[in-house]
Formats: structure tokens, sequence, C-alpha cells
């Protein structure tokens, strides 16, 4: 890859422009991603600031919202995603065309945030739709979602034709909408996302790693663990881990045992 | 500008509507020996679990029984000038077994707010609907039913408003289920 690139910096000296197929497809869609224009709660004003002059996400080509899903090519799920709302979330990434990216702006569309053991919101967006970028904050800052744009634009730079899911001509791929059961959120009449329990279904992982989900339920109904307290924590995969975060609990077990020396502390 | 003290009201009420009046709850001892720590300065602060459990009850406000409330909402509105019918809220005596509805009535000259309280049993929450003479009360009570399960008796549309339609359970009650993952450990009973 870096030969190729000094040749095709040495062929820039003389005037000849080289590129692939694939760099210059990419260098398209990523100078151009058009933001869905829609906000949830108080994060949308971050993203409004953001589109506006002082931050102007202009300058990366993403200034312009476009009112329908038809158009868009990037959904900034902006703010809480309440568990009624949720439906049309789904129902708008649903109506986007491929290629559709999305960034989970702030802690509420993330995990839920604050309100993750209330009785109305839903826990991450990510259980009902694949998210490419995540942004913490609550709300986050405006350059902090243009880091978001530039990290979706380096994914974007690394799609290759042969494998992104919406090259060629298979068929989009539709997202079951929820339902509104008794108890809470159903998918084809199974649970997945309860009032005042855990979510009974695992978030979609990003779609740069593979997005699938792992099948298996994240948060069983049992009793929870500090994976940290635990010498037998095993790291599931270099991205993952139950609970917390791996690297987290892996040097934490390693750490040693702090040992305070009294008598030093009491000589000075 | 029109200012009416709590005490004044339950007077007031006490002569023209006899009897709409719930007993007053006297406050505990607790209240009157902090009181006294207070007067005493900088007495100790006392402990948890020292005293006796406060009685959460016990209030200045004026309660009536649910079942002349109507009545008392017209005296407020017509005799006193209070119009407005700001707020209505419920809330939920888990341990006493009360769900208590609190109304804010407002003069439209200005002033503080007059508020008047009535108390349910939490198993059979039913109260009088003010909704055919103060329209504002619509939604406001529909929020309670849908969130605290009261019953108000002559709604016009007594339907969820928050929550879904399908969703089953009263999410603002002190029993409701809240365990979560948010806090590890608290989660637990």
């Amino acid at each position: 890859m870096s030969d190729d690139r000094e040749i095709q910096l040495e062929a820039e000296k003389h005037g000849i422009f080289l590129t692939t197929m694939q760099r210059f497809y990419n260098w398209g869609r990523r100078s151009s991603i058009w933001p869905l224009s829609f906000g949830l709660a108080c994060c949308a004003i971050e993203m409004m600031a953001t589109g506006l002059a002082r931050f102007d996400l202009a300058r990366f080509g993403a200034e312009m919202f476009r009112a329908s899903p038809r158009q868009a090519d990037l959904m900034i799920v902006a703010g809480t995603v309440t568990k009624k709302m949720a439906p049309q979330v789904v129902r708008l990434y649903n109506q986007m065309p491929e290629p559709r990216y999305v960034i989970s702006m702030g802690a509420c569309a993330t995990s839920g945030g604050p309100f993750r053991d209330g009785y109305n919101v839903l826990r991450g967006i990510d259980l009902l739709i694949p998210v490419d970028v995540y942004i913490p904050g609550c709300p986050p800052r405006p350059e902090a979602l243009l880091h978001a744009l530039m990290t979706l634009q380096k994914q974007i730079d690394a799609q290759r034709l042969n494998q992104v899911r919406w090259y060629g001509k298979r068929e989009a791929k539709e997202y079951p909408v929820p339902t509104f059961g008794k108890h809470g959120l159903e998918i084809d009449g199974k649970l997945i996302d309860p009032v005042g329990g855990l979510p009974l279904v695992s978030p979609y992982t990003s779609p740069s790693q593979g997005e699938t989900r792992s099948g298996m339920i994240e948060h069983p109904e049992l009793v929870r663990h500090f994976p940290i307290m635990d010498e037998t924590v095993e790291r599931e995969s270099p991205y993952k881990a139950t609970g917390i975060a791996p690297e987290i609990a892996y040097n934490d077990l390693k750490r040693p045992a702090v040992e305070v020396n009294h008598a030093e502390n009491e000589r000075r | 500008m029109p200012k009416m003290s709590a005490a004044e009201l339950k007077e007031r009420l006490a002569r023209d509507l006899p009897g709409v009046l719930m007993p007053t709850r006297t406050r505990t001892q607790t209240s009157s020996d902090s009181e006294a720590l207070v007067d005493g300065g900088k007495a100790a602060h006392p402990k948890r679990g020292e005293h006796a459990p406060v009685d959460l009850l016990a209030t200045d406000d004026a309660v009536v029984y649910p079942e002349r409330l109507q009545e008392v909402a017209r005296y407020v509105r017509d005799v006193l000038g209070y119009e407005l019918l700001s707020n209505i809220t419920a809330v939920d005596y888990l341990a006493d077994g009360v769900i208590e509805m609190v109304y804010h009535f407002f003069h439209l000259g200005g002033g503080p707010a007059l508020v008047i309280k009535t108390r349910v049993p939490r198993d059979h929450p039913v109260v009088p609907s003010l909704t055919n003479e103060w329209p504002g009360a619509n939604l406001q009570e529909r929020e309670a039913f849908d969130l605290f399960g009261v019953v108000f008796t002559g709604h016009p549309n007594l339907t969820r408003i928050y929550m879904w339609d399908e969703f089953e359970g009263w999410p603002m009650r002190k029993d409701f289920p809240k365990q979560g993952d948010k806090y590890f450990g608290d989660s637990g009973e």
C-alpha cells in the first residue's frame, strides 16, 4: 500500500494522477455525507451548533441536513431515544438508501445514559440498528461530533467494495421495527427491552466489525458480578468482554495489591 | 395581590362547607424535637434511627374528602376567586397505603397558589374528575392515570398519555420494579 502511495505521489509530480476505483468511490462518499435532519433531545442543540457557522460542518461536506431519509446518508441519533420513539427511528433508518451510516451521539443514544434504569428510555439505539460511531458525553461538544464525523470518514476510507454489504445486487436489509408490548418493546412478539429490567438482546456490533449480533443475551436476568473481582475473567475477544471494558479488567487483575508503609508516613 | 394562607383556607372551608376537611394529622414528636435542638444552638445532629418515623402525611394544607373535591374546587373558584387550575399531580405514599392528589389553584390577580389535597387508598384510587369544568385538567388527569393509576370518574377520555396503550403497570408508583444494571450491586434486593 505504501509503495502504491509513493508511486502515486511520484506520478503526481509529473502531472499524472492515478487512483483506484475503490479509493475514488470512497473519496466521493466520504466527502459528502449528508445527515438526516432530526434531533431527539438536547444533543440536537449541539448538533445544530455544529452545523452552523462557528463549528461549520460544511468543512467536511456534511452540511446538507436532509429533511427526507431518502436523500440522507448518515443518521445522527442525537438524544434520548424513548421507547415510544424507537419504532419511528428504526423506520427512518429503514427508509434510508444504502450506503447508510449511524452516529450514536451522547450517553442516552448510546446506552440510555442517566435514564437507563428508568421505565421509558431505550437502552441504547444499537439494540435496534447497527451503529458506526459512538460519541460519549452529555451532551457532547460540537468538536466531539466533528471528531465522530472524521472517524466515520476514516472508516469509509477503509471500506472495500468487494466486502461491503450494500454494493452489488443484494437488497437492502430491513431492520425489524419494534412493537409495543405489555412489558416493553417487542420484536416478533419477543420481549427485547423490558420496562424496569435489563435489555434481553445483544446490541449490533459495528458494521465494520462484521455487523452481527452475538445472539447471546448480554445481560441475563441473573446475579450480576464485577468481572474485575473475578479471577477467572477471560477476554471474550480483543474488542469485547462481558460487563466491563476488557483493558480495565485485564490491567486491574494484574495490578499488585497496594502496600502502605505506615512507618514511613509517620516519619515524614 | 390576593394572598390566602393554608390556615385561612381551612378556616373558610370549615365555616362554609362543613365536613369537607379530613381530620388533621398532628405532627409527631420528631419535628418538635428537632425544633428544640435548633433552639439549643449547636446541638449534636440526631443520628439516623434515633427518632420515631416521621409522619409523612402530616401537613398544614387543606386536605379534603375525595367525594367532595368538585364542591371544594367550585367554592375555590367561585367564592374565593382562584380560577386557574394550574397543576395536578399525584404522590404515592407506599408505607401509608395512600395516594395523595395535589391541586394548585392560582388567582388571576397574582399571588401564591392555593393548595388543595385529597387522599385515596392505593388499592382503590378513585377521584372525581375536574375536566368538565377545567378543560385544562384533561391531560394532567390522564398523566396521573397513566403513571399512578388514579381513576378519575367522569373524565371524557381516560387513556394512557405517555406510555403506550398496551403497557401494563403504573411506572411512577413506588412499588414499580426498578431493577436495572446502571448501579452494579444495588439492583438486587
